[in-house]
Formats: C-alpha cells, sequence, structure tokens
C-alpha cells in the first residue's frame, strides 16, 4: 500500500496528558491504574481515569456537545500543540480537503446514563436539557474534532468496539488513497462510563487488580479512557530521519462469537499477515509488537498463539494495558501513538503489572523497557464482534 | 476526484417496502405505496442459540444484506463489508440505561455483548463465515452517505467488491422522543470495480455543495427525511427506473454526496 506518515501526533490517557509525559511515564514505569472511585461505581476493580476531564470546558460556541466524552477529546486536542498543526493544515489544503475518522466505542453515553436518573416522575420523560444527538451519539465525538479544528471533510466515527481506532486508520487511508481528500485526522476517545464498568463486569472480565496482562495469575481487565489523534497524509518524496510512517494495515473477523475470542486466534493471525503484506514486510522485519493484550486469560491465550504462529517466539512483545488500562474504542490510536514514540525513542516498554509470565503464553513477553533502534513496530487491536486489526509503523530514517 | 463502483445487488427493507423487487415497483411508480410496519424476516442464517439473541437492528442488517449478495451472485466469505448506521440497539441501550439507574445495577452480560456498535457485522460474519473485515460506520444522520463513500473508497482505492449496509432501527421511549426514529429501514448494494453479468448499473460519486434532492411523493420523502438509511432513496429511485441520472444525496451540513448513475443494460 501507499506509504502514510503522521505528521503530527498526540495521546491522553491516564498516564500522562500529551506525548512527553506519556513518554516519561512510560521509560518510568509508571502505571495510571487506580482502586475505581468513579462517579457512583461500586465494583472492586481498578481503572485508569484521566485527571481533569470533569473541570475540562468546551469552546462557548460548541457548548451543545458538552459530555465526558467531548471534554476528554478536547483535553487532548489541546496538547502538543495538535489543534493548531490541524488548522494550519487546513489552512494549507483547503478545509474541504481534511477528513476527520475517530473511533469511538461508547462515546457520550454517559449523558443518557444520567438523565435515566432523572426521568420525569409521571412521564418517564427524560429531562429537556438532555441533548441526545451532540452527546450520546457515537458521531458527537468526530462532530466534535471536526467543527473544533474548522474542518469541512468527509467525517466518520468508527464503532467497532475495541478495534475501533485502529479501524480509523484503515478508513483514513483508504480515503487519501482514492483522492478524496489530501490529509486526515485519524484517532480515538472513550471515557469511562457505567455502561462499560458495569457490563464487562457482568461479563466477569474485570480484574480486581490493575490488570496484569500475560501472568499466569491475570484475571481481567482495568477499564481506562484515553484520546488519541494523528494527523495523517499521503508521504512526500523526502522525508525527516525521525518521521514515523504508517506502512501497513490489516483486518479481519473471526467469525467467530460475539464476546469470545477465536480460542486459536484465527482472526488474529489473518490481521497480522494482512498487515504485513500491505507493508511488503515479512515477520523478521517487525522489531517489536505492541499487544492488544488486555489481561483476561482467553485473550492473551488466543494472541499469544496468533503472534507465535506469525512470528515466532522471539520478537519482543508487550502490553502497555497495565499503564493505561484497557481504553476500549481509544485503544488503537492510544497505542498507535505509543507505538510512534516506541520508534522514535527506541523504547520498548515493559508490561507492567505482570510478575510471572505464564508459560502456557509462548510469545517472547518482554516486562522490563528496552532501549534499541526501532525500525518497525505491529500494534494489535482486537473486539467484540470477533473484529480485528493490526497496524505497522516505521520510522523514515 | 471521483469513486466509481457497479452496483451488483440491492437489498431494501423498510415501512411498506419489502425487498428490492417490491421498492423498485414503487419507486418507478408501478405499485402505489402503501406505508406499514417494517417486516423484519428471522435471521434464519445464524445458529439457533445466536438468532435468539437478536435484536431488530441485527434481523434488519442481516436481512438486506443477504438480499443483495444473493442477487450479486457474490461469494460472501471473500467479501469485505461497511456497515454504516446512526445507532446501535435502542432497545438494549434502553434496557441497559434502566438497569444502571437502579439502586442496585444488575446487568445482563448478553445484552451488554450486544451493546455494540458493531453487532450487525459480527453477526454477519459469524452467519456467513466471512473472516474478511467488516467496517462499522456512524455520522448520525449523514451514516447513509458516509457508508457509501467509505465503501466507494474501498472499491477505488483497493480494486475490490466491497458489501455496503446501511440500516437503522427505532429507539422505544422515552429515548423516542430525542430521537425520534420511526421504524426499521435498510439498504444494502453489493459495489464491485468491475463490470459483471448481474451489474446493475455503474455509480459515480463525488463530493459538491449542491442542494440534495428529495422524493416527489410525500409519503417517501417522510421516511428518506425521518430514517437516516433512507437518505438513499434518491439513488434507489434513479437504481429503479433503470435510466441514466445523476442525484445529490444529503451529507454533513453544506456538504452533500453526488451520484451519476449509468446504467448497464
Amino acid at each position: 500500500m501507499t506509504r502514510h506518515v503522521l505528521e503530527h501526533f498526540t495521546a491522553t490517557s491516564c498516564i500522562g496528558a500529551g506525548t512527553a509525559a506519556t513518554l516519561a511515564s512510560l521509560v518510568q514505569q509508571r502505571s495510571g491504574l487506580e482502586r475505581c472511585a468513579f462517579e457512583t461505581v461500586k465494583i472492586d476493580t481498578h481503572i485508569g481515569e484521566v485527571p481533569g476531564v470533569d473541570a475540562q470546558r468546551l469552546p462557548h460556541e460548541l457548548r451543545r456537545f458538552d459530555c465526558r466524552n467531548n471534554r476528554l477529546a478536547e483535553l487532548a486536542l489541546q496538547q502538543d500543540g495538535f489543534l493548531e498543526t490541524v488548522r494550519e493544515a487546513a489552512g494549507r489544503c483547503g478545509a474541504r480537503r481534511v477528513g476527520v475518522f475517530i473511533g469511538t466505542s461508547t462515546s457520550g453515553v454517559m449523558q443518557t446514563e444520567l438523565a435515566y436518573r432523572d426521568r420525569d416522575a409521571i412521564s418517564g420523560a427524560l429531562p429537556s436539557a438532555f441533548q441526545y444527538s451532540t452527546t450520546h451519539n457515537s458521531f458527537s465525538v468526530a462532530d466534535y474534532v471536526r467543527q473544533r479544528c474548522g474542518l469541512q471533510g468527509p467525517a466518520v466515527a468508527l464503532s467497532s468496539a475495541c478495534a475501533s481506532s485502529a479501524k480509523a486508520f484503515g478508513s483514513a487511508r483508504r480515503m487519501l488513497d482514492a483522492g478524496l481528500i489530501d490529509a486526515a485526522v485519524v484517532g480515538g476517545a472513550d471515557s469511562l462510563c457505567l455502561t462499560t464498568l458495569y457490563g464487562f463486569h457482568s461479563l466477569q472480565l474485570t480484574s480486581p487488580a490493575p490488570c496484569r496482562p500475560f501472568d499466569v495469575a491475570r484475571d481481567g481487565i482495568s477499564i481506562g479512557e484515553a484520546a488519541a489523534f494523528v494527523l495523517l497524509r499521503r508521504a512526500p518524496e523526502n522525508l525527516d530521519r525521525d518521521a514515523v510512517l504508517l506502512l501497513g494495515i490489516g483486518e479481519s473477523s473471526d467469525a467467530h462469537h460475539m464476546s469470545a475470542p477465536h480460542p486459536e486466534g484465527a482472526g488474529a493471525r489473518r490481521a497480522m499477515q494482512a498487515a504485513l503484506a500491505a507493508a511488503a514486510l515479512d515477520p523478521s522485519d517487525i522489531d517489536y509488537i505492541n499487544l492488544h493484550g488486555t489481561g483476561t486469560p482467553s485473550n492473551d491465550r488466543s494472541e499469544s498463539q496468533a503472534v507465535t504462529s506469525v512470528f515466532g517466539a522471539t520478537t519482543p512483545c508487550s502490553s502497555t494495558k497495565g499503564a493505561t488500562g484497557h481504553t476500549l474504542g481509544a485503544a488503537g490510536a492510544l497505542e498507535a501513538v505509543i507505538s510512534a514514540l516506541s520508534i522514535r525513542h527506541g523504547l520498548m516498554p515493559g508490561g507492567l503489572n505482570t510478575s510471572q509470565i505464564d508459560p502456557a503464553l509462548t510469545a517472547s513477553y518482554i516486562r522490563e523497557n528496552r532501549h534499541a533502534p526501532l525500525t518497525r513496530v505491529l500494534s494489535n487491536s482486537f473486539g467484540f464482534g470477533g473484529t480485528n486489526c493490526s497496524l505497522i509503523f516505521g520510522s523514515a530514517g | 476526484m471521483s469513486l466509481a463502483a457497479y452496483v451488483n445487488g440491492i437489498g431494501v427493507l423498510g415501512p411498506g417496502l419489502n425487498g428490492w423487487p417490491d421498492a423498485a415497483a414503487v419507486l418507478c411508480e408501478r405499485r402505489i405505496y402503501g406505508s406499514s410496519a417494517t417486516v423484519l424476516p428471522p435471521p434464519t442464517m445464524l445458529p439457533a442459540a445466536e438468532r435468539r439473541r437478536t435484536g431488530r437492528v441485527v434481523k434488519l442488517a442481516l436481512g438486506v444484506a443477504l438480499e443483495a449478495t444473493a442477487a450479486a451472485g457474490a461469494d460472501v466469505t471473500q467479501l469485505p463489508s461497511v456497515f454504516s448506521s446512526s445507532g446501535s440497539d435502542g432497545y438494549i441501550c434502553h434496557e441497559l440505561c434502566e438497569a444502571l439507574a437502579q439502586p442496585v445495577r444488575e446487568v445482563s452480560p448478553t445484552r451488554f455483548s450486544n451493546s455494540v456498535h458493531n453487532a450487525p457485522a459480527g453477526y454477519w460474519s459469524i452467519a456467513t463465515g466471512a473472516m474478511t473485515e467488516a467496517n462499522v460506520l456512524c455520522a448520525f444522520d449523514a451514516s447513509f452517505a458516509a457508508g457509501l463513500l467509505d465503501a466507494m473508497a474501498q472499491v477505488t482505492a483497493d480494486r475490490r467488491a466491497v458489501l455496503l449496509v446501511a440500516y437503522d432501527t427505532e429507539y422505544p421511549p422515552p429515548l423516542h422522543a430525542k430521537r425520534p426514529i420511526p421504524d426499521a429501514f435498510g439498504i444494502a448494494l453489493v459495489l464491485s470495480p468491475a463490470l459483471a453479468p448481474q451489474s446493475l448499473a455503474r455509480l459515480e460519486v463525488t463530493l459538491t455543495e449542491e442542494a440534495f434532492d428529495t422524493m416527489r411523493q410525500s409519503q417517501l420523502e417522510a421516511l428518506r427525511a425521518s430514517i437516516p438509511a433512507a437518505r438513499g432513496l434518491p439513488l434507489l429511485e434513479l437504481l429503479a427506473k433503470e435510466g441514466a441520472g445523476r442525484t445529490i444525496i444529503e451529507y454533513l451540513g453544506p456538504a452533500r454526496v453526488a451520484v451519476q448513475v449509468e446504467p448497464c443494460h
């Protein structure tokens, strides 16, 4: 496929607002997971809550978008000068030629959760102040980003559960290649809400402890929240040596089960192979794999089998969810930014919280940070519905 | 810059529109339109265990997808798909929000896993065995045009056939008052880069800011204006009439999607 360059990128999660804070946490192996004290939630679990989301305000003219998810998106857009860079790009190639592709699983559904606590006692009606389209609806966050950045090109929300924002790169790439746009704001935003906390808890998929991907005693996920954005363009001939490229995307479906992964990771394997084929690379060309690595017994088992079947048992891999939590629909974009930071700074982030690697998992899981030049990194994102997406990033130099 | 594809199969379900031949008869005025509640086929292609769990949105999406792919004679296991909808399962959303508003919050695990926006895409891959990718989109009222653009970009950029499924179902009260979608409506198109014996028409899609088309029949216009997936009705009308023409579909604010249609026969 055509090469695309990450012209700019930013991420905000519980390990930091912006790339400098995110990188510092990764270097220091600092986890942002804490015991859950979110809203009125009474679940014995750990979460990755982003500080300052409640206090974040939206510009007055966009206040109809006000909800936790768009506050988180706003907080993230303000980091690293991302907003200004996008506006510059729009000035350069025209606001109509910049697309918006944002992954989210629950968008601003929390507004509806809160509205349901405040229904009219007689009619059951929701409060009149509640606005569905600009908060709850999945498109709300994409619309917010589009309007906030002053863009007028195509825009869409991608909602494929926990693969949402990885797949956003696919839609953006195709629209760039088809020539409909010249640049794309690609990203994800998913915020804490009761639906996902109680929902994953009902499936017995939340761990009481901070999640321990690939640990022999792993017992579930820690839910996090994040927003991460990339400004993506077709790569020009001449690139700076420290430029990070999107080299390949592979997507697949398990065709197996709504909430359980394929036991041998057949769909995951297919996605990784498709990404390698798109990038015209061999498995040995990948220096490090940022795993989906959620920390549930079945997910990690299935992913480890898939990774080993494609790469063998030597390619270093880890999950950064022990640091950030599982940020669901934002995980693909967050981990794309972490992959870009890994390449730029020669850092393979060791997986946190894991004390004893499950001997049944044959992939080469690393727990300590490794510093080495990284040319190419693969990042996995998988989701409910059996949806899989693998992204390959590489250095231009 | 334009995106081009051939339409090899069509599926439609909506109020008073029961499949493409039936809808085509209405759209080229061979039959008088009479609005009645959308009839959703049981998803017989799913295993019994899965079938029991599926709600209206899954039945709708699978129903139109099956009609379009059968008409196209497509090998569904090899066909990537684009699912575009303005919302997820409204009934499940209501049940979850109701449960979460109780003093003791008991959430059904099955309801939760079926609440994801990509549930219909997941069930489609389970039903067909297709391990190809499914892209699942939402652009609120612009979801039909957004899905069409995404699918056309796939055909154009990657030179391969794609199944587009655009579909919407209603919310129950009290959310219905905030999002008044009246009934279920879905359109599926099999879009291909190459002319085939079953190709019905060639589409060429561009972005524009011209005024969008409405439906001449008032009941069909009411449908178009009230259900996001039905924003595709002007395109279906052109396809039903089997002539050449151009139509402008509502998209995001001043941005519209223009579709040039050339019949293949």
